[in-house]
């Protein structure tokens, strides 16, 4: 079959799945008085459509910040100002100041849906495809790559259940790796601004960006091109981001409003129950009760720097696209896993450089997405997503073991951990790990997964520990991800370091 | 038999499981009023005693299937009764608490175990001249994927909500049967299957005439013709003592106490219209269409008195009795007459020029598609009973797979305006440009070494289907016409349709009627 059929169904299946994904209850649906993202996002096509930009971000009559205030980015503003102009086209009232407060019936929701999709299908979906385009391989198994990708699981129901325009900032990051892949340096940085500049989240992936970019630059001497370079791209940076904070650049109160609204100080260590270091700590020791939250804030920040430090030098010194892609994991992962005020939606920024090894290292790919999909099931649950999830997980599994064959892939050399056994049997002669070993804990995680979302989602917790469930999913994933933090941080810093190629004439 | 069959197992395992994910995921989607039919059913069957099944009448949807598909409903409501106890009451019109969606539609997706099951009997009966080393370029594969993942079947069963997998799955069975020459076998099952659903009553001649020319007459003469010597009355009686068996078991107690009558008045309803609601895409849409248009005509040139016109006339598509104004009005046993004549040369091939199962299985689509073209008050979902056998041929013969093409592409559209609500309208869409992608690139690799499959009219016909999707289902309704014409979308749809259905009917015709010599691979037995 021609490559072009093949990628048309890949496309029909997965924006079928996306849809069908769509039909079920987004979050808060019917749960006033609050709701939930779904409403927030309405919210603010009410705000920015009906408000005076400088009133944005400030609490004035007509807006409560209390209500789903604004704090995310100026992008998304900008984004919710288009959407809340088609909204007026189709019907005022899903819009109208104040009145319009929790609005729901069947026809908003198809259009709400509908920008999500819109949004999925113009950002993230051409940048996947793009992606996978260019990796290196046979057809075949690039088209199974991208079947897979597009399939994932934890972004489809977040965005397209739950409701939320992550595929909008992730996609937005991709692209700006495209541009670095294509040694399109100034497109890939005005990228990854506006992927910043939409959700400030993406300051996960941002140190990566920053050491490939330097250490491209040191590379090329800082003497001479290396340093033209440098300041082509910090220029790029300013003006992408004086662009997009144009409006809130008139003075310096309305800056730090935004800067406030966009990095809430006092809203804790964590919320909910998340998958990380912090929140599994608090099984054994309430850190948020015991620790000052000035502590608290140092504490995490030491805690996600140092163990990001080894990846950030290693992609400095050595600035390959392999260790790039590595890099990403890892520092978005020391981040969801150490850093302040972590949300549970917040390990979608790990997946995603994830899904950019998953051709490479099927394996360890499918587990970690596999596992970062179920660490978001008390939020699932929570918006009646059982069904979606159960299936899609299902299916992510399915064909990843069919089309990838992901689960044969278990040898030192498909895990890409030659390097370091060489390494550790300098010391240890008799080092080995047998194959069977990974294949039987992979299937033992994925059996603990089905058991707790089965008790999950049908047995009610003892009365006297209420949270058991979400803690105990919480705690099955930080240990899961404490595991493949080390993993990518060992591949990352095995990964030999390429001298440079003799012929400086080019 | 084993190695082969055992090499089918491995990669159909990921097809049927993706295929049930998917429909999983449509359980939330919306269901038509079928839904209410079925639990109504439900109900019936699990309260009330046999004797009143035929007869009872609360609700409007009165159970008219035939004895074995209110059996299996019966068996159905002994475990939904573990679901939700109320969806059995009869007086619950119109319930649909979760738990009995999701019992509903779990029903469905699990009876499509016989589905795969017919599907895999057939993948082993494709012949294997064409083995490609790529599992995905197999013919079989091919058949697999174009049968469990059809379109028509996933948005009627899944979307739509009806069993069609279960009585397909037996169709198909009966087929394979065929093919493997357990032709007593064959017959039960499609007794049965006529006991489930008497829609298939529609491809019995092509069952009847087959067994009794190939399994009932046991030797040919050199020529191929018939050997009236060889006739085996043992076979005969074989034959008919399943087949009568089988009805006696699902008919013999409402004969006994005497409801026959009754159980057929409601399983032949002809107090419907010639067309339904919605006309499909056959013969009588384009009758009805160029009575429109010569009504119309004759009025311009003051031939014909506009205060004659009925009234159903003029909106016709909405109402299900339609008067023809010019053209003569059309009675049921006129179209039995031409349903009957439509098939007949099909018929007398099979008994004159027998070509072995491949002849039996051209025969049997040529009478579904016979009767969907000329039959009484048909719907639009019928045409499945064309579209799912001619898939087995369409892997087999470069022309029929052309054939197969336009049927399938112009018979799965005109199943569009069955989902008509806006949530599932990317879906449709979604799964419709998948099946046709994949059916249109599969089959063209497979006879990859010959020319496109569709010629140049046939493809702009079949490319025609997308501006017509547009103007119907997203510009129309914006327009103002919309209010005063609701029903003219339908009605370019279903002419559309109609031509795209009846060509390929008379391509098939044509190329089964000269199709060369007698298969010399059948063996006289």
């Amino acid at each position: 079959m021609e490559r072009w059929s093949l990628i048309g169904i890949v496309l029909s299946v997965s924006l079928t799945v996306r849809w069908a994904v769509s039909l079920n209850p987004y979050s808060g649906a019917g749960k006033p008085p609050m709701f939930g993202d779904y409403e927030a996002q309405r919210h603010w096509q009410e705000i920015t459509f009906n408000l005076p930009i400088h009133q944005w971000y400030f609490n004035t009559s007509s807006n409560n910040l209390k209500y789903w205030g604004l704090d995310y980015p100026p992008l998304t503003a900008y984004h919710s100002l288009i959407c809340a102009y088609v909204a007026k086209s189709i019907n005022p009232e899903w819009i109208a100041l104040h009145t319009s407060r929790g609005f729901e019936s069947l026809g908003h929701k198809i259009f709400m849906r509908a920008t999500v999709f819109v949004a999925d299908l113009a950002v993230y979906i051409p940048a996947i495809l793009c992606y996978i385009h260019h990796c290196e391989g046979p057809e075949r198994k690039k088209i199974s790559s991208m079947l897979c990708a597009l399939l994932y699981p934890g972004l489809i129901l977040i965005d397209h259940g739950h409701f939320q325009y992550n595929s909008v900032s992730l996609g937005l990051a991709l692209w700006g790796l495209l541009g670095l892949l294509f040694d399109r340096v100034l497109f890939g940085s005005v990228a990854f601004c506006l992927a910043l500049n939409y959700k400030q989240m993406e300051l996960y992936h941002a140190l990566p960006f920053f050491c490939y970019l330097l250490g491209n630059c040191l590379k090329k001497g800082l003497k001479g091109e290396g340093l033209i370079r440098l300041i082509k791209i910090a220029l790029v940076v300013l003006i992408s981001f004086a662009f997009c904070w144009l409006p809130f650049l008139t003075s310096l109160q309305q800056s730090l409003q935004v800067l406030q609204r966009l990095f809430p100080i006092d809203r804790g260590l964590f919320e909910d129950k998340v998958g990380n270091v912090w929140c599994s700590l608090s099984v054994l020791l309430k850190v948020k009760k015991v620790l000052a939250p000035a502590t608290q804030v140092w504490l995490s920040f030491a805690a996600t720097l140092l163990t990001l430090l080894p990846s950030c030098i290693k992609l400095t010194i050595n600035p390959s696209l392999k260790g790039f892609k590595l890099a990403l994991v890892n520092c978005s992962l020391s981040f969801f896993l150490f850093s302040f005020q972590v949300h549970e939606k917040s390990i979608l920024l790990a997946a995603l450089p994830v899904l950019l090894l998953l051709h490479e290292i099927p394996f360890m790919a499918t587990w970690f997405l596999l596992v970062s999909t179920f660490s978001m099931l008390p939020l699932l649950l929570k918006d009646g997503l059982l069904l979606p999830y159960t299936v899609t997980s299902l299916a992510f599994l399915l064909i990843t073991t069919t089309f990838l064959s992901a689960f044969e892939k278990v040898s030192l050399e498909d895990l890409q951990l030659e390097q370091f056994s060489q390494g550790v049997r300098r010391c240890i002669p008799h080092f080995i790990i047998p194959p069977c070993l990974a294949k039987l804990a992979f299937l033992l995680s994925v059996i603990a997964m089905v058991v707790l979302s089965l008790i999950s989602a049908t047995q009610d917790p003892p009365p006297q520990l209420p949270d058991l469930f979400p803690v105990l999913v919480s705690l099955f994933s930080c240990i899961h991800f404490l595991i493949f933090l080390l993993y990518f941080n060992i591949l990352h810093l095995s990964e030999p370091i390429y001298k440079k190629p003799q012929q400086k004439v080019i | 038999m084993a190695a082969p069959s055992e090499r089918c197992w491995n990669w159909l395992v990921p097809l049927v499981f993706g295929v049930t994910l998917l429909k999983c995921l449509l359980i939330p989607a919306y269901h038509s009023t079928d839904f209410e039919v079925h639990r109504n059913w439900l109900a019936i069957t699990h309260s009330l005693p046999i004797s009143q099944w035929y007869y009872e009448a609360t609700s409007q949807w009165t159970l008219d299937y035939p004895p074995f598909f209110a059996w299996f409903e019966y068996l159905l409501s002994l475990i939904a009764q573990y679901f939700d106890k109320e969806m059995l009451v009869v007086q619950n019109l119109n319930y649909a608490s979760d738990a009995t969606i999701l019992f509903q539609r779990l029903s469905v997706i699990i009876m499509d175990i016989v589905f795969s099951y017919g599907v895999l009997e057939c993948c082993k009966c494709v012949n294997r001249r064409k083995e490609s080393k790529e599992i995905m370029e197999r013919p079989a594969f091919i058949l697999a994927v174009l049968l469990l993942w059809n379109f028509g079947l996933l948005i009627v069963d899944h979307i739509h909500f009806q069993y069609n997998g279960l009585l397909f799955g037996v169709l198909l069975l009966s087929i394979a049967r065929m093919f493997q020459e357990r032709h007593l076998e064959s017959a039960l099952l499609f007794a049965i299957l006529m006991n489930f659903k008497h829609i298939f009553l529609y491809v019995a001649p092509a069952y009847g005439i087959y067994l009794l020319r190939s399994y009932c007459f046991t030797e040919n003469k050199l020529g191929g013709s018939i050997q009236w010597k060889s006739f085996s009355c043992s076979r005969l009686f074989a034959l008919g003592f399943i087949v009568f068996s089988v009805f006696a078991v699902s008919f013999g107690p409402f004969i006994s106490m005497g409801q026959l009558s009754q159980v057929l008045a409601r399983l032949f309803p002809f107090k419907r219209g010639l067309c339904h609601a919605y006309w499909a895409p056959n013969f009588w849409a384009l009758y009805n269409v160029m009575d429109k248009i010569l009504s119309v005509i004759d009025v311009k040139l003051q031939l014909l008195d506009p205060a004659r016109l009925s009234k159903a006339s003029m909106t016709g598509g909405l109402v299900q009795e339609f008067q023809h104004a010019v053209l003569l009005s059309v009675s049921p046993f006129a179209t039995l007459v031409c349903t009957l004549l439509s098939i007949m040369p099909a018929v007398l091939q099979l008994w004159l020029r027998p070509r072995g199962p491949r002849g039996f299985l051209q025969c049997l689509v040529l009478c579904a598609l016979g009767s969907f073209m000329f039959g009484w008050h048909v719907h639009e979902k019928a045409i499945l009973i064309a579209i799912l056998p001619l898939s087995l041929l369409a892997v087999e013969n470069r022309k029929d797979a052309g054939t197969y093409l336009i049927l399938a592409t112009t018979g799965h559209f005109s199943l569009f305006p069955l989902l008509f609500t806006g949530p599932e309208m990317p879906i449709k869409i979604g799964l419709m440009l998948l099946f046709t992608i994949y059916s249109f690139s599969a089959l063209q690799a497979l006879f990859r070494r010959e020319r496109s499959l569709t010629n140049l009219p046939e493809s702009i016909y079949l490319s025609g289907l997308i501006p017509l999707e547009v103007i119907c289902e997203i510009i129309y309704p914006l327009t103002a016409w919309q209010q005063r014409f609701p029903f003219v979308p339908l009605l370019l749809i279903s002419v559309y349709c109609s031509l795209g259905v009846t060509y390929s009917w008379i391509k098939l015709y044509i190329s089964v009627l000269t199709e060369p010599g007698t298969d010399k691979k059948m063996k006289a037995q």
